[in-house]
Formats: C-alpha cells, structure tokens, sequence
C-alpha cells in the first residue's frame, strides 16, 4: 500500500507538469493556427496532425527507445511530461482555437470601433468570453490525460500502474492488487468529472 | 543514419502486425458498437435496479484508464478461471472501454428524438422492443454515424496498448525487431507512419461522411 501510494505521487506529479505543458503547448498552437501567416499556420497544423494522427504509445516509445540514436537522452519522467504534454496541448489547441472563433465577429469590430489595440481587444473582449468556452473541454481533456498517464509505465516508469504490476509480481495477489490500482485512479479522476459537470452547469445557467 | 534496405526488409513483419491491430481494432469496434447500445437502452430503463448499476458500470469505466483494464481483464479474470488469450482479453477491454463511449453518443442521438416519435408509437399500441427496433433506433443512429467513425479511430489509436498484454500487434512487432537488430529507429518510425497515414485517410473519410449527411 505505501508503494503505490508512492505511485500515485508520481502519476500526479506527472500530470500536473503534463497538464502545465500541454496548455502552454495549446495556446501557443491554437493562436498560431490563427495566425496571419500562413507558414505559422502550416507548421502549427502539421504540429497538430501527427501528435493527433499517430498513437500516443507510439509517441512514447519514439522518444523514449528513438531519440536516443540521434544522442538525445531523456529519462522517463521527462519522456513522459513532454510527450504527454505535447500530445494533449495538440488536442486542446483546437479547442482553444474554435472557442476563440465562436466568439462574434461584432466584438472585435466594437473593439476597433473603440480604438483599442488588436492585443488589447484579444485580452479585454475575446479571451474572458473564449475562457468561458473552452473550461469544460478543457477540464474533459484533463480527465483524459490523467487517464493516459498510465501508459508511461510501460516506459518504466514508476508511476501508480507500474508499482501495481510489480507489487502483483512479488506478492502474487492478483485480484487485490489490480483492483486496488483501478479503484484509486477512479478516485483521482472522478472528483473531477464531477466538478467539471458542475462547472459546465454553472457556466451555461444564465448565458447562451 | 536512416537505412532504407533495412526499412523495406522489415516492412512486411510490421505489414502482418498491422494486420492483428486492424483485426483487433474491428472485432473490438464491433463489440462496442453493439454493447454500447444495450447500455444506452440499459441506463434509460425504467427499472431502477437495472439503470444504476449500468449507469455506475459506465462511470467507473470511463474514468479509469484503459491500460488497468487491459491489465485487469487480462491478469485478475483467470483467476477465477477465465483464462483469455491476449487477443480475446484485448478486444473485450477495448471494446468495453469504448462502449461506454459509444452508448454515450446513442444517448445523445436517442435524446435528440422528439418526444412526439415515441408517443406516436404507444399510440399505434407499439411493444416497447418495437418501439426501439422500429422507431428509435434507426432515426437515432444515422446523425452519429461521424461521432462513431471519430471514435473508431480513436480505438485504432489505442490498440498499440494492447502490445502491455503480450499481443503481437504492429508496435511490438516494431519493438522485438528493435531489440533483435539494435535499431529502434526505423520500425518506431515506421510504425508511427503507418499510424499518421492511416488515420489521416480515415478522418478525412469521416469528414466526408459528415458532409453527406448534412447535406441530407
């Protein structure tokens, strides 16, 4: 028990710094496939494609056994945040970027209308409307990704899964062990789902 | 760096994983497809006893990951002695995991039928299985023919997890000509292309299909 719980440590460690890189990696990609430029918008699309077009497994085990070749070495925490995080800001970009387009046409023309900067209408008029928008998607990816971040055992990682399996392969205690792991990750998970639910009824109560 | 004769010597090995990834990804499209329904109809059910539990059943499988599932399924069945092979144990737990996802998009689609459909059909005297055989169900399943199709991919993208279950599918494959030649470089890779290339095609059928239907 106090092994997985050292588990569980590791898998919330890396999904906060997941998380951290992945919404950093979002809004940057989802402004640049906004941007004017059309190179900006090819690369951040051709970003966005193969994170979403290839496995995350396959992303896993490309930076962890690949990269190596080519004499960049990475430990599995720092293989598992940056894939992760890489992946997941690649989904939520475009969440980012519909929720900003989903904002009328008429705000931002109000916004010229009175003079103000384009960064100034983006700070003051677009993104308080567009961050009401994108919470809840937000908040499901988040779910998700805690969800992904057992995968990272397979890189050897010793996160909640990890432990699980190695303490099934010393005690032999198959049945406690794996329910046990399936039980904790629905109470890290969860009290999320429940709060994201909330949060989208009181997000729409008295709009739309 | 890159060797291209070894790329093409190794191409078919992965060609014959690719063939179990795509075996597995169908046969476990197909459970869900039509679990998913049932739990849909399940978790609208009147009958307390049984909408609760399903309901429960679908929140706690879509909250935890699908890996411990896998491992779950795979290791903890036999023990009471259901011993699975790993193909078996893999589509039973992709397919369960994505039926909760899929029964809910049904739901989606059911709750999008006007209310006067099912009125309708008590007012014909229709039986309830009726009712959803030949009423329900098939006005509610064409609008959510591209949600599926999106999941569909998303279920290919997952089945590389089943490789954590000793299947030999296309990304274990790629692993064990790793270890045996020393080169991850190009089976990964290859692997990942495959991924990207075949996704891609598929999501722009999915785009396509949800053209047609709209324009319907």
């Amino acid at each position: 028990m106090p092994f997985l719980l050292k588990g569980v440590v590791v898998t919330i460690e890396l999904t906060v710094m997941a998380a951290i890189l992945a919404f950093i990696m979002a809004f940057i990609a989802g402004f640049a496939r906004l941007s004017k430029f059309a190179i900006v918008r090819g690369i951040t699309q051709i970003y966005v494609e193969i994170f979403r077009g290839t496995s995350l497994l396959v992303q896993l085990f490309w930076v962890y056994f690949v990269l190596p070749f080519f004499g960049i070495e990475l430990s599995a925490m720092m293989t598992g945040v940056l894939v992760l995080g890489l992946n997941y800001g690649a989904y939520a970009s475009e969440v980012i970027r519909s929720s900003i387009l989903a904002i009328p046409k008429g705000q931002t023309e109000a916004g010229i209308a009175l003079n103000m900067s384009p960064s100034l209408i983006m700070k003051r008029i677009i993104l308080p409307q567009a961050m009401l928008i994108m919470l809840p998607p937000l908040g499901n990816y988040l779910i998700e990704l805690i969800k992904s971040t057992a995968l990272v055992s397979l890189i050897t990682l010793h996160d909640l899964m990890f432990c699980g399996t190695m303490i099934n392969n010393v005690t032999m205690r198959t049945i406690e062990v794996y329910s046990l792991v399936l039980i904790i990750y629905f109470l890290l998970a969860y009290p999320l789902t429940l709060a994201i639910r909330r949060l989208e009824k009181r997000l729409s109560a008295g709009r739309l | 760096m890159w060797d291209w004769e070894f790329t093409i010597s190794i191409l078919p090995l992965l060609l014959e994983g690719l063939k179990i990834t795509l075996i597995a990804t169908f046969l476990a499209f197909g459970f869900a497809v039509v679990v998913g329904l049932l739990l849909a109809i399940a978790s609208r059910s009147s009958v307390k006893i049984l909408s609760l539990p399903v309901k429960a059943f679908i929140e706690f499988v879509r909250s935890t990951p699908l890996l411990a599932q896998l491992f779950f399924i795979f290791y903890v069945f036999p023990k009471f002695g259901l011993v699975l092979t790993p193909l078996v144990a893999g589509v039973l737990g992709l397919g369960l995991h994505y039926s909760t996802y899929l029964s809910e998009v049904y739901r989606s689609g059911i709750d999008s039928i006007p209310r006067g459909q099912w009125e309708a059909a008590k007012a014909l005297n229709f039986s309830k299985a009726r009712t959803w055989i030949s009423i329900i169900i098939p006005q509610a399943v064409p609008p959510i023919i591209p949600v599926m199709g999106n999941y569909l991919i998303g279920m290919f993208k997952d089945t590389p997890l089943l490789s954590a279950i000793t299947l030999v599918e296309v990304l274990q494959t790629a692993k064990i000509i790793g270890a045996q030649s020393f080169r991850y470089l190009e089976p990964i890779t290859m692997v990942g292309v495959i991924f990207l290339i075949l996704s891609y095609v598929s999501s722009l059928g999915v785009r396509w299909l949800e053209l047609r239907l709209n324009q319907r």
